[in-house]
């Protein structure tokens, strides 16, 4: 077993680990933040997309131990408590989700989307969210919502 | 003096946002894996890694040893105490146990399960199993199948035939007697006919979350809480009560939020009555989650039908006959509904054409693979595929423009209702309307121009138009082994607010929405004050469920529908409170009042109050206000439209690229366009998959070559142009509502145009047709022959 400490959602978190115990499990089971989802094993639908040090990132494809001293970010923490962030925003206004399953990680990506690049253009937008799965929109909603959040950024 | 209430606007009809939304927004949902109960432990299945054999031994000895492993069982142990698997068609079916017993008959099935402390736990455990097979020869072509060769699957089924030949359509009776007069007539009479063997591939449904579920057997009481990632928990108690021998007032099955699910999760599961067996053997909560690998093998697969289709027609483009030879391959067992789906694929054989004779078989084939069942669209995407290629191929021979040919031929308003020669009675229907639109919306001869001129500078362009009509609002009870009404109850509180269940199951479709949208304009009130609720059969008396887009067209009927019966309770509640006729009074803004006089009225929570200590009891009533409706509907109904796609390929890599999607989509009223919307685009990228990067493959000797998202590729928003969208709108009168149902339609006419589109590119190499999925490779190559194949197998 490994201890570690990691700063999540704003709360020192510490634990002792199993090695291989991966981010996502960390973050799920031991923390409860279960906003975070498992799309695949294959690091391919970004389902567990988080931000480590302010930078998105699957945490299917992290171990805990590897976020030992970092700092987490996950959609339970991405707003302002009672509040929502403006990508928040613009997947309600612009019907950006369905199921809500791959909700959470599309949006912690494209947080460092708009982080990189303010006014995305569309292309850019789909290029840049292509790491992200969603099987019921089409993604075309979802466009619409970064869209949307880049013009209130 | 009453307040006066702000004016609350009608609500059907608009783009209301979704109040399922901030909590998924906010990843405050709960899904199946997120539920964790004191004292569960985790299912690990170890799963066969050979396509078919027998097994020799299984040594489970190193797993039972293992620190945190609670028990192993092997499908022979598991036989003990849990009866071979049930299915919902009425064709005959193999033995089918939910953890194989001595024969292994595809890759992936389930051979020992492992209950342990936790998922790691359970992993390493079923890693620790050790199976030796006596591997047997697999069979993966459906042709060959049929031959016998190499090997039959289950013996009491010759050749692999699960379902020998049925057919259907013109001359072909009731009780199954048939008349070739018809058939041979038209094919005698056409002055053209088209021939091809099209393969529509199989495909991997993959919602973005896969399967789980958690059983929690309480002995004390005798009850099984079931969750499951389900479309139906109304159908899942069922079966769960009865494999696990409980009254189905024992049984209590919830659908939380469910990450989507297409169909593949209609399907009653083996992981599911395992779950429940083993909850009740240990009197102890389990868990057990679908991860990707093993969704791609343990989730049903979707489509996988052979057509061999001849079209007879006159020169003039006149349509005299159909022949449509259909062969499933339905992999290695029948699950709930596997039997029934190619039925859909005959049934829709007519599209939207009037065709004076029809003739279809079909043929289900068993191969070493994991089972098919429903995949968004079932069986009619297939049809529609089929008949849609076919009249290209009719329209490219006969240099006709491939809309001017299904004009043509369509069947005409003034005939609706009409009876296909498959069956079908189509409810109402202006296939030419929705067909212009979507002419007009591409300003189609402006983009033959634009093709034309692209070509001249040696691109290939190409476009693709089809029509689609769809069987939906599944169905009446006649046409369901399930039934197919469904249910509501819905109630006024004693503050005033409303609660409504729906025995609709929404993973998606947002009817906590747009059922709300319909309660605020029934009784007049604010859609704050509604809640809609699902998924829980504790909570939801009686229900079928969420698949064939049923869920406006029956669900909202039947909400709508105890609503009225309500509704009128109340009127007799506010009628005595108002000393006025309750035929008189109208619900609106909040208030209870006579038409025309709406200050002097009572607010709608007053009444409720009222309703519920009623002193005096007006005459004739009982207190409360709460009924239900069960809406058994008349007929299915048939939405339609016209999807048209433009497509350039890389001539010198192949790869094609989507420009352009039009999509008119016919689904009678809608109660929220943007919803309505967002089902279509998803129906869309769904239908392009099929037609430009999704496939199943397994190698020759059964092994799945397609097995993570690295292999199987589900589309990506890069993927894709901006959908154009534009609607016609023919109510239905099948159901009150007017409404059709829209959640599997972008899946049916997207996929025959973007293959026609492509097939159009290719023209110059003298293409006819090409099987899916479009991979790079496989138009390059037809672009290097320069000739082009009719038919060429992918």
């Amino acid at each position: 077993m490994a201890r570690i400490s990691i700063t999540v959602n704003q709360k020192v978190r510490t634990g002792n680990v199993d090695p291989r115990l991966l981010l996502v499990h960390f973050l799920r089971e031991q923390l409860r933040l279960t906003g975070t989802h498992i799309g695949c094993d294959t690091t391919q639908c970004g389902a567990c997309t988080v931000l480590v040090d302010g930078r998105s990132a699957k945490s299917c494809t992290l171990f805990a131990v590897q976020a030992d001293g970092s700092t987490v970010t996950t959609i339970e923490g991405l707003a302002p408590e009672g509040g929502l962030h403006p990508l928040q925003e613009g997947f309600w206004e612009e019907h950006g989700l369905q199921c809500g399953y791959c909700t959470p990680g599309m949006i912690m990506a494209a947080v460092t989307l708009l982080q990189d690049n303010p006014t995305p253009s569309e292309r850019e937008i789909r290029e840049g969210i292509s790491g992200n799965f969603c099987r019921c929109t089409g993604y075309q909603h979802i466009v619409n919502a970064i869209q949307h959040a880049a013009r209130k950024g | 003096m009453a307040t006066i209430s702000p004016v609350l606007p009608k609500l059907v009809g608009q783009r209301t946002k979704r109040r399922e939304d901030p909590r998924l927004i906010q990843g405050r949902g709960t899904y199946v894996d997120d539920v964790a109960l004191v004292g569960m432990q985790h299912l690990a299945f170890k799963r066969s890694d050979v396509a078919h054999g027998h097994i020799r031994s299984i040594d489970t000895s190193a797993a039972k040893a293992m620190e945190g492993v609670e028990a192993v069982y092997t499908g022979a142990e598991i036989a003990e105490f849990l009866a071979p698997m049930p299915i919902g068609t009425p064709f005959p079916s193999p033995d089918h146990r939910a953890v194989a017993v001595d024969t292994v008959r595809y890759g992936g099935e389930p051979v020992a399960v492992v209950v342990a402390v936790d998922r790691y736990v359970a992993r390493d455990a079923a890693d620790a199993i050790v199976v030796s097979y006596d591997t047997l020869p697999a069979v993966v072509d459906l042709e060959l199948a049929m031959t016998g060769k190499p090997t039959v699957i289950h013996p009491a089924f010759p050749n692999n035939l699960a379902v020998a030949l049925v057919p259907s359509g013109t001359g072909v009776s009731a009780s199954g007697t048939v008349d070739d007069t018809a058939i041979d007539a038209a094919f005698a009479k056409a002055e053209v006919v088209i021939s091809q063997r099209m393969m529509n591939q199989r495909l991997a449904p993959s919602a973005m979350e896969g399967r789980g579920v958690v059983a929690h057997f309480e002995p004390g009481k005798e009850k099984m809480t079931i969750w499951s990632s389900t479309q139906n928990p109304h159908i899942l108690k069922s079966f769960i009560a009865a494999m696990t021998g409980l009254g189905q007032d024992q049984v209590r099955a919830i659908a939380p939020e469910v990450g989507g699910g297409f169909g593949a999760k209609i399907n009653i599961y083996g992981e599911e009555y395992v779950a429940a067996a083993i909850s009740k053997r240990l009197g102890i909560p389990v868990k057990w989650v679908e991860d990707r690998s093993e969704s791609f093998v343990a989730t049903t697969h979707g489509r996988d039908i052979l057509g061999y289709i001849d079209l007879a027609a006159k020169r003039d483009g006149t349509v005299l006959g159909l022949k449509m030879r259909l062969i499933a391959d339905i992999g290695a067992y029948n699950m709930l509904l596997t039997a029934a789906i190619p039925t859909l694929t005959m049934l829709m054989a007519n599209g939207t054409y009037n065709i004076p004779a029809i003739r279809t078989t079909l043929t289900e084939v068993f191969t070493n693979k994991t089972p098919t069942d429903a995949y968004r669209g079932a069986g009619r995407p297939e049809a529609t595929y089929f008949v849609e290629r076919a009249m290209d191929m009719l329209a490219h021979e006969l240099k006709m423009d491939p809309a001017e040919l299904r004009r043509k031929n369509f069947i005409q308003p003034k005939q609706f209702p009409f009876a296909t020669q498959m069956g079908a009675v189509y409810d109402s229907g202006d296939y030419e309307k929705a067909l212009d639109l979507a002419l007009k919306t591409a300003k189609w001869e402006q983009l033959k121009a634009e093709r034309d001129a692209a070509r001249a500078q040696g691109r290939l362009v190409g476009l693709g138009l089809a029509m689609y009509v769809e069987v939906c609002g599944l169905g009446p009870s006649s046409s369901l082994p399930t039934g197919g009404w469904e249910h509501s109850q819905v109630t006024i509180e004693r503050d005033g607010r409303i609660s409504a269940t729906t025995g609709a199951s929404p993973h998606g479709q947002g009817n906590e929405t747009t059922f709300a949208q319909m309660l605020a304009d029934q009784f007049g009130v604010p859609i704050e004050s509604i809640t809609i609720l699902h998924g829980d059969t504790g909570v939801v008396k009686q229900g079928i469920g969420t698949f064939g887009s049923r869920s406006q067209a029956v669900g909202g009927t039947a909400l709508h529908l105890a609503g009225g019966k309500v509704k009128t309770k109340m009127a007799k509640f506010a009628a005595a409170l108002l000393e006025a006729h309750e035929d008189d009074l109208v619900f609106e803004n909040g208030m209870i009042g006579v038409k025309g006089s709406p200050a002097s009225g009572k607010s709608f929570a007053s009444v409720a109050a009222f309703a519920y200590v009623p002193v005096p009891l007006p005459e004739g009533l009982e207190p409360g206000l709460s009924d239900e409706a069960f809406f058994e509907p008349a007929n299915n109904t048939y939405p339609f439209g016209c999807h048209i796609s433009m497509i350039e390929i890389d001539r010198q890599t192949g790869e094609p690229t989507l420009l352009r999607l039009i999509a008119v989509d016919d689904a009678g009223n809608l109660i929220n366009p943007m919803i309505v919307e967002g089902q279509i685009h998803g129906g869309l990228a769904q239908g392009i998959g099929q037609a430009m990067i999704e496939e199943v493959v397994y190698s020759e000797d059964g092994q799945l070559l397609t097995g993570s998202f690295m292999d199987y590729a589900i589309p990506r928003a890069i993927d894709f142009p901006r959908f154009e969208l534009e609607a016609t709108v023919t109510p239905t009168p099948v159901n009150p509502l007017g409404a059709k149902g829209v959640g599997e339609a972008g899946t049916l006419g997207s996929t025959p145009s973007v293959v026609a589109a492509v097939v159009d590119a290719l023209s110059e190499f003298g293409v006819k047709h090409i099987d899916m999925m479009l991979r790079p490779e496989k138009l390059w190559r037809l672009i290097q022959t320069g000739q082009g194949r009719q038919g060429g197998r992918s």
